[in-house]
Parts: C-alpha cells; structure tokens; sequence
C-alpha cells in the first residue's frame, strides 16, 4: 500500500473509481502548464530531486589537498489540497446514484490545478523554482482590456520571440478574464478572436487559472521542463460517521532552460 | 516425454499461451545452466576446462537474453517496466518502483486500467492542447 493509504479509506472500489474520473474530469481542463511545457515522468513518490547536472566547489572542506564538490539539484514541491466527501453521498454512489453531490473535491480540483499554473508560470521562490513568466527576458507586453488590440499584441509577441531564434508553434496561455473577453468577441465581420489569434499562434490558447495576465510559449519542445515525482492522485486522511476526509495531492518541479522561449504579457 | 511447463491441461490452452509456457520453461533453464556453470568455474583449476565452461557460461547468458527478451515482446507492458531498471544505475529497488510507476501511467493514459498505480493517471497533456 502506498503512502496515500487509500486501502484505509471506508470507500468501495467503486467509489474510488467516481471519485478519480470526478477529480480527472474537473482537473484537467485547468492544467493549462501541461499542455504547453515538456512533462517528464512520473517518477513516483519517492523522487524527491531534478538532476540539474551542476556542482559547487567546497573548497578544502573534506581535507588538506582534496578537492570537494557538492552537486546541485532542485528538490521536487510537494501540493496538497483537502477535501471532504459525505459518506451518504459515498452511500448513494454504491446505490448507482450518478448526481453524487461532489462540490468539494471539485473546489480542490480546481484549486490544486490552479496552483499547479501558478508554479509553473508565475514560480515559487521558497522552493527555488523560476516560472515562465519571470524568467523571461523578452520584453513584456501589456494586454490591457481591449481585446481589439489582442491581435496585435500576439503577434508582436510572437515577432519577438522568432527574432531571439526560438521557432514555432506558439501556445498562449491567460489568465481567465483575459481568456473569457477572447472568447465573447468577434472581431469586424464576425470573425471570432480566438480563430485569428490561433491563426496567429500556429497552436492552442488556453484557459490558464491562476495565472496573472498570460504568456506565449514556444511548444517545440526543450525549453520548459516539468519533472514530477506523484502525478495528481487523491489519498485518504480520516473519516467519522458523516463524511471522509481526503487529498488532491502531487509532487513536481519545474525548470525554464530556455527562458527566452516565452513572452510574458500583462495584465 | 514430459509436459511439466504445463500446469493446466494443455490441450486446453491456446497455442500463445503454450509457447509462453515452453518459453517461461526455457528461461529457467538456461538460468539453472548459468548458475550450474558459475559453481563449477568457482572450483575448477584446470585452465582449459575453465574457458570451455566460461564460454558455455556466456552462451547461456546469451540463450537466458533471447528468452527473456521473447517474453517482454509478448508483454509489452512489462517490457516498459523492464526499460526503466535494466542497464541502469543506482538502486535497484528504487528503479522498479519508478519504473512500475511510469509505465503504468502511460498505460492508465491510454485508457488501460491502473495496474499496480494509485494516481488519477493524467501525465503530460500536450497532445489534448
């Protein structure tokens, strides 16, 4: 049995299975770094480093006339977020009930995926991790709230990008209100917005929570690199006579080597 | 003559599954060979006899490697899990679980089942962008 003690839990095999294609269904569409940066793995709980393949001198520490070095790796970053799910819903579940009432796991969900964005995209400096965003050193672009001008402002970001070398296609990744004025917008003629900035991007746009204004990315791969140790699992804490406590949990890093494969736009 | 890869009636079991019996049979043996081999080199003193048994012993190696590698082309997951710890460095347990881990999160991707994986089985979503 593994570390999320799910045989503990006072759930049926059937309920498990509801309660992952529930979590999968609801997390999924809010994974918007996945779809975008290269994904290594998984490697399994018991992963804890990402091989950066460097040293640090240290020194004379180990004794006279011998040389010391100390190789360098980023630890992975454990997200856990609980929920709770009643056990009469559980009960109804078993009954073949199909409109179990699963808020809460949707919530951590969504949450877990939105942090996931926000890692991978905006970084986590207590953990060492750069995201996408900062690390960039292409000049930022301001989105700003006219969407007619959205256009313009792709594709002077993906001008940018190809004049530093790194070729296409491009992904843009933004934050919800940006994502939600793309899609309620037809521009002169009808034409929807988010057609032409696909035209322009020769990739997908995607629905990014979490994330503060957005990003173009290069997707030809190499540049953006998501390791994980767990994949998203759900694992089992405790429970009474009302309900089960539960976790939406995973284990990842994330490295830019090319930071230069991103624009950040904001808001 | 004897049937003893057969531990169901054999007339009951398909021809795959009759050849992956005779094959699951001739990788014990070759290990047996192996090993036969490996005690009577740690004994030997005669130096001729030493390198026709050493050669023997790299020819078993080399039956053991064809049979083995047979099997996992019959398996292709278990194959995927072999990947991950054959020629490798570092600790071998560790390797297997990681290994075990990875490949069955592929197969959970492809819409297999969770084999011997607790996770939601989601891994990269590039190709759903």
């Amino acid at each position: 049995m593994s570390h999320l003690l799910r045989a503990h839990a006072p759930i049926t095999e059937d309920g498990w299975r509801v309660l992952d294609e529930e979590a999968r269904d609801r997390v999924t569409p809010a994974l918007a770094a996945r779809k975008l940066v290269d994904f290594a793995g998984p490697h399994g709980w018991a992963h804890s480093a990402t091989n950066l393949g460097r040293s640090e001198a240290l020194g004379d520490a180990a004794g006279e006339a011998v040389s010391a070095r100390q190789r360098r790796v980023l630890g992975l970053v454990e997200l856990r977020v609980g929920f709770a799910v009643s056990r009469a819903e559980l009960d109804d579940v078993e009954r073949g009930a199909e409109d179990a009432d699963l808020e809460a796991l949707d919530h951590a969900a969504l949450r877990i995926a939105a942090a996931e964005n926000a890692v991978v995209f905006h970084g986590l400096e207590a953990a060492g991790i750069t995201g996408v965003i900062e690390a960039s050193p292409n000049e930022t672009i301001r989105l700003g709230e006219d969407c007619e001008r959205y256009p313009r402002h792709i594709a002077k970001a993906v001008d940018a990008l190809r004049a530093v070398g790194v070729t296409g296609p491009y992904g843009l990744a933004l934050s919800p209100e940006a994502h939600t004025r793309v899609l309620e917008t037809s521009q002169h003629g009808g034409y929807p917005l988010l057609e032409h900035l696909r035209e322009i991007l020769d990739g997908p746009i995607l629905w990014a929570p979490a994330v503060q204004g957005g990003a173009v990315l290069s997707l030809r791969g190499g540049d953006f690199l998501f390791e994980s140790g767990q994949d998203l699992s759900i694992g089992y804490l405790s429970h009474d006579d009302e309900s089960v406590q539960l976790y939406l949990e995973e284990s990842f890093s994330f490295r830019a080597t090319t930071p230069e494969a991103a624009v950040a736009l904001i808001p | 003559m004897g049937f003893d890869q057969y531990h169901e009636p054999p007339e009951e079991l398909s021809q795959e599954a009759r050849t992956f019996a005779r094959l699951c049979a001739s990788v014990i043996e070759e290990a047996e060979a192996i090993d036969w081999y490996h005690q009577r080199l740690s004994i030997e003193r005669d130096p001729q006899a030493r390198a026709i048994m050493r050669d023997a012993l790299g020819e078993e190696f080399k039956h053991f490697s064809m049979d083995l590698e047979f099997l996992m082309r019959r398996t292709p997951l278990w194959r995927e899990i072999a990947e991950g710890i054959l020629f490798t460095d570092g600790d071998i347990v560790e390797l297997s679980e990681a290994s075990e881990e990875a490949a069955t999160e592929e197969e959970a991707a492809k819409g297999a089942p969770l084999v011997g994986s607790e996770s939601l089985g989601i891994g990269s979503l590039r190709d759903a962008a």
